[in-house]
Protein backbone atom coordinates (compact mmCIF):
# COMPACT_ATOMS: atom_id res chain seq x y z
CA UNK A 1 0.00 0.00 0.00
CA UNK A 2 1.14 3.10 -0.70
CA UNK A 3 1.39 6.29 1.37
CA UNK A 4 -2.11 7.35 -0.06
CA UNK A 5 -3.86 4.34 0.46
CA UNK A 6 -2.16 4.20 4.26
CA UNK A 7 -3.54 7.08 4.91
CA UNK A 8 -7.20 6.11 3.76
CA UNK A 9 -7.39 3.00 5.46
CA UNK A 10 -5.76 4.79 8.46
CA UNK A 11 -8.23 7.52 8.46
CA UNK A 12 -11.51 4.82 7.60
CA UNK A 13 -10.68 3.16 10.74
CA UNK A 14 -9.96 5.68 13.18
CA UNK A 15 -13.17 7.28 11.93
CA UNK A 16 -14.94 4.71 12.57
CA UNK A 17 -13.79 4.27 15.68
CA UNK A 18 -14.60 7.68 16.26
CA UNK A 19 -18.09 7.77 15.34
CA UNK A 20 -18.79 4.67 17.66
CA UNK A 21 -17.63 6.80 20.54
CA UNK A 22 -20.20 9.34 19.44
CA UNK A 23 -23.01 7.30 18.79
CA UNK A 24 -23.19 5.49 22.04
CA UNK A 25 -22.17 8.95 23.94
CA UNK A 26 -24.79 7.89 26.55
CA UNK A 27 -22.34 5.15 27.70
CA UNK A 28 -18.57 6.81 26.29
CA UNK A 29 -19.65 10.82 27.14
CA UNK A 30 -22.50 11.43 29.52
CA UNK A 31 -21.18 8.96 32.53
CA UNK A 32 -17.86 10.35 33.27
CA UNK A 33 -19.69 14.00 33.43
CA UNK A 34 -21.97 12.87 35.66
CA UNK A 35 -19.52 10.90 38.03
CA UNK A 36 -17.16 14.17 37.75
CA UNK A 37 -19.86 16.35 38.53
CA UNK A 38 -20.52 14.60 41.85
CA UNK A 39 -17.49 14.68 42.78
CA UNK A 40 -16.98 18.52 42.62
CA UNK A 41 -20.23 19.05 44.04
CA UNK A 42 -19.00 16.86 47.29
CA UNK A 43 -15.36 17.56 47.27
CA UNK A 44 -16.06 21.88 45.93
CA UNK A 45 -19.05 22.81 47.29
CA UNK A 46 -20.41 20.87 49.68
CA UNK A 47 -16.63 20.25 51.47
CA UNK A 48 -14.41 22.44 49.92
CA UNK A 49 -14.81 24.97 52.29
CA UNK A 50 -13.84 22.68 55.24
CA UNK A 51 -10.87 21.08 53.58
CA UNK A 52 -7.44 24.04 54.21
CA UNK A 53 -6.23 24.77 50.80
CA UNK A 54 -3.31 22.96 49.29
CA UNK A 55 0.00 25.05 48.72
CA UNK A 56 -2.50 28.28 48.26
CA UNK A 57 -4.88 26.62 45.91
CA UNK A 58 -8.51 25.50 47.54
CA UNK A 59 -8.75 22.25 47.52
CA UNK A 60 -11.47 21.72 44.15
CA UNK A 61 -8.77 23.05 42.22
CA UNK A 62 -5.79 21.40 43.86
CA UNK A 63 -7.75 18.12 42.50
CA UNK A 64 -9.66 19.10 39.41
CA UNK A 65 -6.68 17.92 37.08
CA UNK A 66 -6.33 14.72 38.47
CA UNK A 67 -9.93 14.07 37.98
CA UNK A 68 -9.64 15.33 34.49
CA UNK A 69 -6.45 12.85 34.02
CA UNK A 70 -8.20 9.70 35.77
CA UNK A 71 -11.07 9.76 33.42
CA UNK A 72 -8.79 10.39 30.63
CA UNK A 73 -6.98 7.26 30.91
CA UNK A 74 -10.08 4.93 32.59
CA UNK A 75 -11.87 5.81 28.99
CA UNK A 76 -8.78 5.67 26.64
CA UNK A 77 -8.58 2.40 28.47
CA UNK A 78 -11.90 1.01 28.25
CA UNK A 79 -12.92 2.80 24.78
CA UNK A 80 -10.00 0.53 22.86
CA UNK A 81 -10.37 -2.52 25.14
CA UNK A 82 -13.98 -2.66 24.53
CA UNK A 83 -13.97 -1.77 21.10
CA UNK A 84 -11.40 -4.47 20.05
CA UNK A 85 -12.43 -6.90 21.78
CA UNK A 86 -16.14 -7.01 20.91
CA UNK A 87 -14.76 -6.81 17.50
CA UNK A 88 -13.01 -9.96 18.27
CA UNK A 89 -15.81 -11.15 19.70
CA UNK A 90 -18.42 -10.71 17.17
CA UNK A 91 -15.24 -11.34 14.52
CA UNK A 92 -15.69 -8.11 12.72
CA UNK A 93 -11.49 -7.41 13.41
CA UNK A 94 -11.56 -9.97 10.76
CA UNK A 95 -12.38 -7.50 7.96
CA UNK A 96 -9.01 -5.85 8.92
CA UNK A 97 -7.17 -9.59 9.28
CA UNK A 98 -8.10 -10.26 5.49
CA UNK A 99 -7.14 -6.92 4.57
CA UNK A 100 -3.76 -5.83 3.48
CA UNK A 101 -3.85 -2.76 6.45
CA UNK A 102 -0.54 -2.78 7.67
CA UNK A 103 -0.60 -4.11 11.58
CA UNK A 104 1.13 -0.49 12.94
CA UNK A 105 -2.09 0.92 11.05
CA UNK A 106 -4.31 -1.57 13.16
CA UNK A 107 -2.45 -0.67 16.14
CA UNK A 108 -2.63 3.15 15.87
CA UNK A 109 -6.09 3.45 14.22
CA UNK A 110 -7.70 1.94 17.37
CA UNK A 111 -5.05 4.21 19.86
CA UNK A 112 -6.32 7.11 18.19
CA UNK A 113 -10.31 6.21 18.29
CA UNK A 114 -8.90 5.69 22.37
CA UNK A 115 -7.21 9.13 22.55
CA UNK A 116 -10.53 11.06 21.29
CA UNK A 117 -12.48 9.15 23.56
CA UNK A 118 -9.73 9.85 26.59
CA UNK A 119 -9.58 13.66 25.23
CA UNK A 120 -13.23 14.74 25.13
CA UNK A 121 -14.45 12.96 28.33
CA UNK A 122 -11.10 15.07 29.84
CA UNK A 123 -12.61 18.46 27.85
CA UNK A 124 -16.29 17.51 29.29
CA UNK A 125 -14.83 17.48 32.72
CA UNK A 126 -12.76 20.05 32.59
CA UNK A 127 -16.07 22.25 31.86
CA UNK A 128 -18.14 20.68 34.27
CA UNK A 129 -15.35 21.63 36.41
CA UNK A 130 -15.90 25.48 35.26
CA UNK A 131 -19.26 25.50 37.07
CA UNK A 132 -17.66 25.00 40.12
CA UNK A 133 -14.15 27.26 40.08
CA UNK A 134 -11.65 29.11 37.85
CA UNK A 135 -8.97 26.84 36.31
CA UNK A 136 -5.93 28.64 36.09
CA UNK A 137 -3.70 27.33 32.73
CA UNK A 138 0.07 27.67 33.51
CA UNK A 139 1.80 25.65 30.73
CA UNK A 140 -1.01 24.68 28.04
CA UNK A 141 1.74 22.65 25.78
CA UNK A 142 2.77 20.41 29.12
CA UNK A 143 -1.32 20.06 29.58
CA UNK A 144 -1.19 19.11 26.44
CA UNK A 145 1.50 16.42 26.36
CA UNK A 146 1.08 14.85 29.85
CA UNK A 147 -2.89 14.24 28.38
CA UNK A 148 -2.17 13.19 25.03
CA UNK A 149 0.95 10.76 26.38
CA UNK A 150 -1.38 9.72 29.19
CA UNK A 151 -4.30 8.76 26.74
CA UNK A 152 -2.43 6.98 24.43
CA UNK A 153 -0.32 5.09 26.77
CA UNK A 154 -3.58 3.49 28.51
CA UNK A 155 -5.39 3.07 24.91
CA UNK A 156 -2.52 0.54 24.25
CA UNK A 157 -2.91 -1.17 28.01
CA UNK A 158 -6.87 -1.34 26.23
CA UNK A 159 -5.42 -2.53 23.46
CA UNK A 160 -3.28 -5.53 25.45
CA UNK A 161 -5.83 -6.36 27.64
CA UNK A 162 -8.35 -6.64 24.36
CA UNK A 163 -6.18 -8.87 22.99
CA UNK A 164 -4.94 -11.41 25.53
CA UNK A 165 -9.14 -10.92 26.78
CA UNK A 166 -11.30 -14.38 26.06
CA UNK A 167 -14.34 -12.85 27.32
CA UNK A 168 -16.01 -9.50 28.33
CA UNK A 169 -14.57 -10.23 31.90
CA UNK A 170 -11.28 -9.91 31.04
CA UNK A 171 -11.38 -6.98 30.02
CA UNK A 172 -12.39 -5.85 33.41
CA UNK A 173 -9.89 -7.14 35.51
CA UNK A 174 -7.70 -4.57 34.67
CA UNK A 175 -9.67 -1.57 35.18
CA UNK A 176 -10.53 -3.18 38.69
CA UNK A 177 -7.68 -4.63 40.06
CA UNK A 178 -5.00 -2.05 38.76
CA UNK A 179 -6.16 1.08 37.56
CA UNK A 180 -9.06 1.83 40.19
CA UNK A 181 -6.45 1.59 42.91
CA UNK A 182 -3.66 2.89 41.20
CA UNK A 183 -5.56 6.64 40.29
CA UNK A 184 -6.88 6.43 43.96
CA UNK A 185 -3.37 6.23 45.16
CA UNK A 186 -2.04 8.64 42.66
CA UNK A 187 -2.05 11.63 44.23
CA UNK A 188 -5.70 12.94 42.69
CA UNK A 189 -6.81 14.05 46.39
CA UNK A 190 -3.74 15.02 48.27
CA UNK A 191 -0.03 16.23 48.00
CA UNK A 192 1.99 13.45 48.65
CA UNK A 193 3.63 15.48 50.71
CA UNK A 194 1.10 15.24 53.33
CA UNK A 195 2.02 11.65 53.26
CA UNK A 196 3.93 8.99 55.80
CA UNK A 197 7.47 8.36 54.10
CA UNK A 198 5.99 4.20 53.35
CA UNK A 199 3.49 5.79 51.56
CA UNK A 200 5.36 8.58 49.60
CA UNK A 201 7.56 6.19 48.67
CA UNK A 202 4.80 3.53 47.23
CA UNK A 203 3.22 6.48 45.00
CA UNK A 204 6.37 7.06 43.61
CA UNK A 205 6.47 3.77 42.26
CA UNK A 206 2.74 4.38 40.68
CA UNK A 207 3.75 5.60 37.54
CA UNK A 208 -0.06 7.36 36.93
CA UNK A 209 1.16 9.66 40.00
CA UNK A 210 3.57 11.11 37.57
CA UNK A 211 0.85 11.47 34.69
CA UNK A 212 -1.27 13.21 37.49
CA UNK A 213 1.82 15.43 38.96
CA UNK A 214 3.02 16.14 35.65
CA UNK A 215 -0.91 17.39 34.30
CA UNK A 216 -1.48 19.67 37.65
CA UNK A 217 1.96 21.57 37.05
CA UNK A 218 0.44 22.47 33.94
CA UNK A 219 -2.43 24.45 35.24
CA UNK A 220 -1.11 25.46 38.67
CA UNK A 221 2.72 25.35 38.12
CA UNK A 222 3.21 23.13 41.29
CA UNK A 223 4.51 19.68 41.56
CA UNK A 224 5.78 17.43 43.93
CA UNK A 225 7.80 14.58 41.40
CA UNK A 226 10.82 15.20 39.09
CA UNK A 227 8.91 16.28 35.47
CA UNK A 228 11.86 14.74 34.18
CA UNK A 229 10.68 11.44 35.28
CA UNK A 230 7.21 11.53 34.36
CA UNK A 231 8.00 12.65 30.55
CA UNK A 232 10.72 10.16 30.03
CA UNK A 233 8.54 7.37 32.29
CA UNK A 234 5.32 8.44 29.80
CA UNK A 235 7.73 8.56 26.41
CA UNK A 236 9.15 5.11 27.25
CA UNK A 237 6.15 3.23 28.45
CA UNK A 238 4.46 4.32 25.30
CA UNK A 239 7.03 3.04 23.00
CA UNK A 240 7.03 -0.10 25.19
CA UNK A 241 3.43 -0.71 24.89
CA UNK A 242 3.71 0.36 21.00
CA UNK A 243 6.40 -2.47 20.45
CA UNK A 244 4.59 -5.03 22.56
CA UNK A 245 1.19 -4.54 20.82
CA UNK A 246 3.00 -4.49 17.80
CA UNK A 247 4.30 -7.61 18.15
CA UNK A 248 1.48 -9.41 19.63
CA UNK A 249 -1.15 -8.29 16.58
CA UNK A 250 2.05 -9.72 14.31
CA UNK A 251 2.21 -12.57 15.74
CA UNK A 252 -1.78 -13.03 16.07
CA UNK A 253 -2.10 -13.28 20.21
CA UNK A 254 -5.86 -13.81 20.64
CA UNK A 255 -6.18 -13.33 16.91
CA UNK A 256 -5.32 -16.05 14.81
CA UNK A 257 -5.11 -19.47 15.42
CA UNK B 1 -2.19 -18.40 -18.00
CA UNK B 2 -0.51 -17.41 -15.08
CA UNK B 3 -1.41 -18.88 -11.90
CA UNK B 4 -3.50 -17.37 -9.42
CA UNK B 5 -2.95 -19.88 -6.66
CA UNK B 6 -0.24 -22.32 -5.80
CA UNK B 7 0.54 -24.18 -2.75
CA UNK B 8 2.85 -26.60 -1.59
CA UNK B 9 2.88 -28.96 1.38
CA UNK B 10 0.77 -26.90 3.23
CA UNK B 11 0.85 -28.22 7.29
CA UNK B 12 -1.82 -27.03 9.87
CA UNK B 13 -1.51 -28.37 13.51
CA UNK B 14 -3.61 -26.47 15.64
CA UNK B 15 -2.69 -25.70 19.46
CA UNK B 16 -4.57 -28.60 20.69
CA UNK B 17 -2.90 -31.06 18.32
CA UNK B 18 -5.34 -31.29 15.60
CA UNK B 19 -3.91 -31.75 12.06
CA UNK B 20 -5.96 -29.95 10.02
CA UNK B 21 -3.58 -30.21 6.93
CA UNK B 22 -0.92 -32.75 6.16
CA UNK B 23 0.56 -31.52 3.14
CA UNK B 24 -1.61 -30.31 0.55
CA UNK B 25 -0.05 -29.12 -2.87
CA UNK B 26 -2.97 -27.19 -5.17
CA UNK B 27 -2.69 -24.98 -7.88
CA UNK B 28 -5.44 -22.84 -9.15
CA UNK B 29 -5.20 -21.14 -12.79
CA UNK B 30 -5.85 -18.16 -13.58
CA UNK B 31 -9.77 -17.37 -14.48
CA UNK B 32 -10.47 -21.27 -13.11
CA UNK B 33 -14.01 -21.87 -10.68
CA UNK B 34 -12.21 -23.69 -8.36
CA UNK B 35 -13.98 -26.45 -5.69
CA UNK B 36 -12.92 -27.36 -2.84
CA UNK B 37 -15.11 -30.63 -1.61
CA UNK B 38 -15.17 -32.21 1.66
CA UNK B 39 -16.96 -33.26 4.31
CA UNK B 40 -17.04 -31.67 7.92
CA UNK B 41 -13.65 -30.82 9.77
CA UNK B 42 -12.25 -31.94 6.10
CA UNK B 43 -9.67 -28.68 6.72
CA UNK B 44 -11.38 -26.47 4.40
CA UNK B 45 -12.24 -23.63 6.22
CA UNK B 46 -8.17 -24.09 7.58
CA UNK B 47 -6.76 -23.78 4.37
CA UNK B 48 -9.13 -21.09 3.22
CA UNK B 49 -8.02 -19.12 6.84
CA UNK B 50 -4.22 -19.74 6.23
CA UNK B 51 -4.74 -17.96 2.55
CA UNK B 52 -6.67 -15.14 3.62
CA UNK B 53 -4.89 -14.28 7.00
CA UNK B 54 -7.20 -15.63 9.62
CA UNK B 55 -4.76 -18.83 10.70
CA UNK B 56 -1.13 -18.93 10.68
CA UNK B 57 0.16 -21.84 8.75
CA UNK B 58 2.20 -24.62 10.77
CA UNK B 59 4.58 -25.31 7.44
CA UNK B 60 4.61 -25.21 3.76
CA UNK B 61 4.31 -22.50 0.79
CA UNK B 62 1.36 -20.17 -0.45
CA UNK B 63 1.50 -18.15 -3.72
CA UNK B 64 -0.83 -15.61 -5.14
CA UNK B 65 -0.85 -14.52 -8.83
CA UNK B 66 4.01 -15.68 -7.76
CA UNK B 67 3.17 -13.09 -4.56
CA UNK B 68 4.17 -15.38 -1.61
CA UNK B 69 2.27 -15.18 1.46
CA UNK B 70 5.65 -15.56 3.95
CA UNK B 71 7.43 -12.67 2.00
CA UNK B 72 4.94 -10.19 1.11
CA UNK B 73 1.48 -10.70 2.84
CA UNK B 74 -0.07 -7.68 2.08
CA UNK B 75 -0.01 -8.02 -1.46
CA UNK B 76 -1.36 -11.50 -0.89
CA UNK B 77 -4.12 -10.40 0.65
CA UNK B 78 -4.55 -7.16 -1.87
CA UNK B 79 -5.50 -9.55 -4.36
CA UNK B 80 -8.07 -11.57 -2.63
CA UNK B 81 -11.25 -11.69 -1.53
CA UNK B 82 -13.35 -13.37 1.28
CA UNK B 83 -16.13 -14.73 2.59
CA UNK B 84 -15.98 -17.15 5.26
CA UNK B 85 -17.86 -19.58 6.46
CA UNK B 86 -19.09 -17.46 9.43
CA UNK B 87 -21.05 -14.77 9.98
CA UNK B 88 -18.36 -11.61 10.88
CA UNK B 89 -20.59 -8.84 10.83
CA UNK B 90 -20.50 -5.59 13.27
CA UNK B 91 -24.04 -6.00 13.45
CA UNK B 92 -24.55 -2.44 14.80
CA UNK B 93 -22.84 -0.95 11.90
CA UNK B 94 -24.96 -0.23 8.53
CA UNK B 95 -24.80 -2.28 5.58
CA UNK B 96 -23.57 1.17 3.65
CA UNK B 97 -20.79 1.50 6.08
CA UNK B 98 -19.86 -2.44 6.29
CA UNK B 99 -18.90 -2.45 3.02
CA UNK B 100 -18.03 0.93 2.79
CA UNK B 101 -15.60 0.81 5.19
CA UNK B 102 -14.00 -2.16 3.89
CA UNK B 103 -13.23 -0.16 0.63
CA UNK B 104 -11.40 2.01 2.92
CA UNK B 105 -9.12 -0.81 4.74
CA UNK B 106 -8.08 -1.34 1.21
CA UNK B 107 -7.17 1.93 0.84
CA UNK B 108 -9.99 3.14 -1.90
CA UNK B 109 -10.54 6.59 -1.79
CA UNK B 110 -13.98 7.83 -0.45
CA UNK B 111 -16.06 8.73 -3.84
CA UNK B 112 -14.52 5.17 -5.57
CA UNK B 113 -15.83 3.57 -2.49
CA UNK B 114 -18.84 5.13 -2.44
CA UNK B 115 -19.36 4.20 -5.87
CA UNK B 116 -18.71 0.61 -5.94
CA UNK B 117 -20.63 0.11 -2.38
CA UNK B 118 -23.67 1.50 -3.98
CA UNK B 119 -23.09 -0.98 -7.40
CA UNK B 120 -22.99 -3.77 -5.12
CA UNK B 121 -25.45 -3.42 -2.82
CA UNK B 122 -27.61 -2.63 -6.13
CA UNK B 123 -26.52 -6.20 -7.93
CA UNK B 124 -27.09 -7.88 -5.10
CA UNK B 125 -30.21 -6.71 -3.86
CA UNK B 126 -29.65 -4.71 -0.91
CA UNK B 127 -30.07 -1.31 -1.99
CA UNK B 128 -33.38 -0.68 0.14
CA UNK B 129 -31.24 -2.20 3.17
CA UNK B 130 -28.48 0.25 2.59
CA UNK B 131 -28.71 2.36 6.04
CA UNK B 132 -30.13 -0.64 8.12
CA UNK B 133 -28.08 -2.24 10.42
CA UNK B 134 -26.93 -5.52 9.52
CA UNK B 135 -28.66 -7.49 12.55
CA UNK B 136 -31.97 -6.56 10.67
CA UNK B 137 -30.95 -8.73 7.70
CA UNK B 138 -32.42 -12.19 7.38
CA UNK B 139 -29.66 -14.78 6.95
CA UNK B 140 -29.38 -14.50 3.06
CA UNK B 141 -29.08 -11.11 2.87
CA UNK B 142 -26.29 -11.22 5.59
CA UNK B 143 -24.55 -13.94 2.75
CA UNK B 144 -25.02 -11.63 -0.02
CA UNK B 145 -23.60 -8.70 1.95
CA UNK B 146 -20.38 -10.93 2.71
CA UNK B 147 -19.99 -11.47 -1.14
CA UNK B 148 -20.18 -7.49 -1.65
CA UNK B 149 -17.94 -6.81 1.19
CA UNK B 150 -15.50 -9.41 -0.21
CA UNK B 151 -15.64 -7.56 -3.63
CA UNK B 152 -15.67 -4.07 -3.04
CA UNK B 153 -11.71 -4.10 -3.86
CA UNK B 154 -12.32 -5.79 -6.71
CA UNK B 155 -9.96 -8.74 -6.01
CA UNK B 156 -8.49 -10.74 -8.85
CA UNK B 157 -9.42 -14.01 -6.59
CA UNK B 158 -12.41 -14.58 -4.70
CA UNK B 159 -12.55 -17.06 -1.92
CA UNK B 160 -15.92 -18.23 -0.59
CA UNK B 161 -16.31 -20.87 2.25
CA UNK B 162 -19.98 -22.29 1.36
CA UNK B 163 -21.63 -19.22 -0.09
CA UNK B 164 -24.59 -21.00 0.05
CA UNK B 165 -24.94 -22.92 3.09
CA UNK B 166 -28.68 -21.88 4.10
CA UNK B 167 -30.15 -20.22 1.59
CA UNK B 168 -33.18 -21.05 -0.65
CA UNK B 169 -33.05 -22.42 -3.82
CA UNK B 170 -34.02 -19.75 -5.58
CA UNK B 171 -31.77 -17.36 -3.61
CA UNK B 172 -28.85 -20.04 -4.55
CA UNK B 173 -29.55 -20.32 -8.02
CA UNK B 174 -29.87 -16.27 -8.24
CA UNK B 175 -25.88 -16.45 -6.52
CA UNK B 176 -24.93 -19.12 -9.04
CA UNK B 177 -25.88 -16.73 -11.65
CA UNK B 178 -24.04 -14.09 -10.64
CA UNK B 179 -20.95 -15.56 -9.97
CA UNK B 180 -20.80 -17.27 -12.49
CA UNK B 181 -21.05 -14.18 -14.62
CA UNK B 182 -18.23 -12.67 -12.57
CA UNK B 183 -16.19 -15.63 -13.30
CA UNK B 184 -17.24 -15.21 -17.34
CA UNK B 185 -15.58 -11.31 -16.77
CA UNK B 186 -12.12 -12.83 -15.53
CA UNK B 187 -12.53 -13.48 -11.46
CA UNK B 188 -10.87 -16.26 -10.48
CA UNK B 189 -12.90 -18.07 -8.06
CA UNK B 190 -12.41 -21.23 -4.87
CA UNK B 191 -15.16 -22.08 -2.98
CA UNK B 192 -15.66 -24.49 -0.51
CA UNK B 193 -19.10 -26.56 -0.55
CA UNK B 194 -21.32 -29.54 0.88
CA UNK B 195 -23.29 -29.18 -1.81
CA UNK B 196 -21.98 -31.59 -4.53
CA UNK B 197 -24.38 -29.90 -7.32
CA UNK B 198 -22.92 -26.74 -6.61
CA UNK B 199 -19.81 -27.97 -7.75
CA UNK B 200 -20.50 -29.55 -10.66
CA UNK B 201 -22.63 -27.13 -11.87
CA UNK B 202 -20.11 -24.18 -11.54
CA UNK B 203 -16.66 -25.11 -11.17
CA UNK B 204 -14.68 -26.17 -14.03
CA UNK B 205 -12.16 -27.99 -11.80
CA UNK B 206 -12.75 -29.95 -8.70
CA UNK B 207 -10.61 -31.02 -5.78
CA UNK B 208 -11.68 -33.33 -2.93
CA UNK B 209 -10.04 -33.38 0.82
CA UNK B 210 -10.65 -35.44 3.48
CA UNK B 211 -9.16 -35.32 6.81
CA UNK B 212 -6.36 -32.49 5.41
CA UNK B 213 -5.32 -34.14 2.28
CA UNK B 214 -6.05 -33.40 -1.29
CA UNK B 215 -7.53 -37.07 -2.48
CA UNK B 216 -8.72 -35.80 -6.07
CA UNK B 217 -7.83 -32.84 -8.31
CA UNK B 218 -8.79 -32.63 -11.63
CA UNK B 219 -10.85 -31.30 -13.72
CA UNK B 220 -14.48 -31.91 -13.32
CA UNK B 221 -15.16 -33.45 -16.67
CA UNK B 222 -12.78 -35.70 -16.12
CA UNK B 223 -14.11 -36.63 -13.03
CA UNK B 224 -17.39 -37.03 -14.12
CA UNK B 225 -16.62 -39.21 -17.33
CA UNK B 226 -14.00 -41.02 -14.55
CA UNK B 227 -17.54 -42.38 -13.01
CA UNK B 228 -17.53 -46.10 -12.68
CA UNK B 229 -20.92 -46.28 -12.46
CA UNK B 230 -24.22 -43.93 -13.42
CA UNK B 231 -26.94 -44.01 -11.20
CA UNK B 232 -30.76 -43.64 -12.40
CA UNK B 233 -33.60 -43.39 -10.54
CA UNK B 234 -36.53 -45.19 -12.83
CA UNK B 235 -40.62 -44.52 -11.72
CA UNK B 236 -41.98 -48.12 -12.29
CA UNK B 237 -45.79 -48.44 -13.41
CA UNK B 238 -46.32 -51.15 -11.55
CA UNK B 239 -44.80 -51.76 -7.69
CA UNK B 240 -43.41 -55.41 -7.70
CA UNK B 241 -40.53 -57.11 -6.53
CA UNK B 242 -36.62 -55.51 -6.80
CA UNK B 243 -34.83 -57.51 -9.25
CA UNK B 244 -31.80 -59.25 -8.32
CA UNK B 245 -28.74 -57.41 -8.45
CA UNK B 246 -25.94 -58.72 -11.06
CA UNK B 247 -22.47 -57.60 -12.05
CA UNK B 248 -23.44 -54.43 -13.87
CA UNK B 249 -26.96 -53.43 -12.67
CA UNK B 250 -27.59 -52.71 -8.89
CA UNK B 251 -31.16 -52.18 -7.88
CA UNK B 252 -32.00 -49.99 -4.67
CA UNK B 253 -35.76 -49.44 -3.54
CA UNK B 254 -36.62 -45.89 -2.97
CA UNK B 255 -40.17 -46.59 -2.78
CA UNK B 256 -42.88 -48.86 -3.90
CA UNK B 257 -42.94 -47.37 -7.05
CA UNK B 258 -39.42 -45.80 -7.34
CA UNK B 259 -36.43 -47.98 -7.92
CA UNK B 260 -32.49 -46.45 -8.71
CA UNK B 261 -30.05 -48.64 -10.53
CA UNK B 262 -26.51 -48.39 -10.27
CA UNK B 263 -25.48 -48.94 -13.95
CA UNK B 264 -22.04 -49.77 -15.13
CA UNK B 265 -20.20 -47.98 -17.26
CA UNK B 266 -20.02 -49.72 -20.97
CA UNK B 267 -23.86 -50.87 -20.53
CA UNK B 268 -26.48 -49.91 -23.06
CA UNK B 269 -29.73 -48.18 -22.22
CA UNK B 270 -31.16 -51.00 -24.46
CA UNK B 271 -29.61 -54.13 -22.46
CA UNK B 272 -30.74 -51.94 -19.15
CA UNK B 273 -34.60 -52.30 -20.81
CA UNK B 274 -33.77 -55.69 -21.76
CA UNK B 275 -33.23 -57.12 -18.21
CA UNK B 276 -35.79 -55.04 -16.81
CA UNK B 277 -38.33 -56.34 -19.39
CA UNK B 278 -37.02 -59.97 -18.26
CA UNK B 279 -37.33 -59.37 -14.63
CA UNK B 280 -40.70 -58.26 -15.54
CA UNK B 281 -40.28 -54.58 -14.13
CA UNK B 282 -43.20 -51.50 -15.85
CA UNK B 283 -41.20 -48.49 -15.84
CA UNK B 284 -43.10 -45.19 -16.27
CA UNK B 285 -40.66 -42.98 -16.55
CA UNK B 286 -36.58 -42.76 -16.09
CA UNK B 287 -34.06 -39.92 -14.94
CA UNK B 288 -30.66 -39.63 -14.49
CA UNK B 289 -29.78 -38.88 -10.81
CA UNK B 290 -28.04 -35.30 -10.49
CA UNK B 291 -25.58 -35.14 -8.44
CA UNK B 292 -23.08 -37.72 -10.03
CA UNK B 293 -20.21 -36.22 -8.15
CA UNK B 294 -21.32 -37.40 -4.90
CA UNK B 295 -21.14 -40.98 -5.59
CA UNK B 296 -17.57 -40.26 -6.93
CA UNK B 297 -16.97 -38.81 -3.20
CA UNK B 298 -18.59 -41.09 -1.75
CA UNK B 299 -16.40 -43.62 -3.44
CA UNK B 300 -13.52 -41.70 -2.45
CA UNK B 301 -14.21 -40.51 1.35
CA UNK B 302 -15.40 -43.96 1.56
CA UNK B 303 -18.82 -42.28 3.22
CA UNK B 304 -22.07 -43.36 3.70
CA UNK B 305 -24.19 -39.73 2.19
CA UNK B 306 -25.16 -39.09 5.91
CA UNK B 307 -24.41 -35.48 6.71
CA UNK B 308 -24.00 -34.48 3.03
CA UNK B 309 -26.60 -32.44 1.38
CA UNK B 310 -28.28 -34.12 -1.48
N1 LIG C 1 -9.44 -22.91 15.94
C1 LIG C 1 -9.30 -24.23 15.97
N2 LIG C 1 -8.66 -24.82 17.00
C2 LIG C 1 -8.49 -26.15 17.04
N3 LIG C 1 -8.93 -26.99 16.10
C3 LIG C 1 -9.57 -26.48 15.05
C4 LIG C 1 -9.80 -25.08 14.92
N4 LIG C 1 -10.46 -24.85 13.78
C5 LIG C 1 -10.65 -26.05 13.20
N5 LIG C 1 -10.11 -27.04 13.96
C6 LIG C 1 -10.11 -28.48 13.63
O1 LIG C 1 -9.47 -28.66 12.38
C7 LIG C 1 -10.15 -29.62 11.61
C8 LIG C 1 -10.56 -29.01 10.28
O2 LIG C 1 -11.53 -28.03 10.50
P1 LIG C 1 -12.08 -27.09 9.36
O3 LIG C 1 -12.92 -26.06 9.99
O4 LIG C 1 -10.95 -26.63 8.52
O5 LIG C 1 -12.99 -28.11 8.53
P2 LIG C 1 -13.98 -27.83 7.31
O6 LIG C 1 -13.54 -28.71 6.21
O7 LIG C 1 -14.09 -26.39 7.04
O8 LIG C 1 -15.35 -28.39 7.89
P3 LIG C 1 -16.85 -27.87 7.65
O9 LIG C 1 -17.28 -28.44 6.34
O10 LIG C 1 -17.60 -28.49 8.77
O11 LIG C 1 -16.85 -26.40 7.69
C9 LIG C 1 -11.32 -30.10 12.45
O12 LIG C 1 -10.93 -31.29 13.09
C10 LIG C 1 -11.50 -29.00 13.46
O13 LIG C 1 -12.00 -29.52 14.67
MG1 LIG D 1 -15.55 -25.06 7.11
Amino acid sequence: MNAHRLYIAWLTLTRKEVMRVLRIWTQTLLPPAITMGIYFVVFGAFLGGQIRQIENYPYIQFILPGLVMMTCITNSFSNVASSFFSAKFMRHIEEMLVSPMPDWIMVTGFVAGGIVRGVICGVIVALVGLFFTKIPVFNVFIIMFYLLASASLFSLAGLLNALVARKFDDISIVPTFVLTPLTYFAGTFYSIKMLPPTWKTLTLANPIFYMVDGFRYGFLGIHDASLLVGVVLLTVLNLLGLAVSMHMVKKGVGLRS
Amino acid sequence: MSQALKIEQLRKTYAGGVEALKGVDLKVEQGEFFALLGPNGAGKSTLIGILTGLVNKSSGKVRVFEEDLDVSPERVKAQLGVMTQELNFNIFESCWNTVNFQAGYYGIDWKEASRRTEQLLRDLELWDKAQQPVRNLSGGMKRRLMLARALVHDPKVLILDEPTAGLDIELRRSLWVYLQKRNEAGLTIILTTHYLEEAEALCNRVAIIDQGVILRDAPTRDLLGQLKKQTFVLELAESGPVPADDEEIQYREVDELTLEADVSHGITMNEVFERLGRSQVKVQSMRTKANRLEELFIDLVGKKSKGLTV
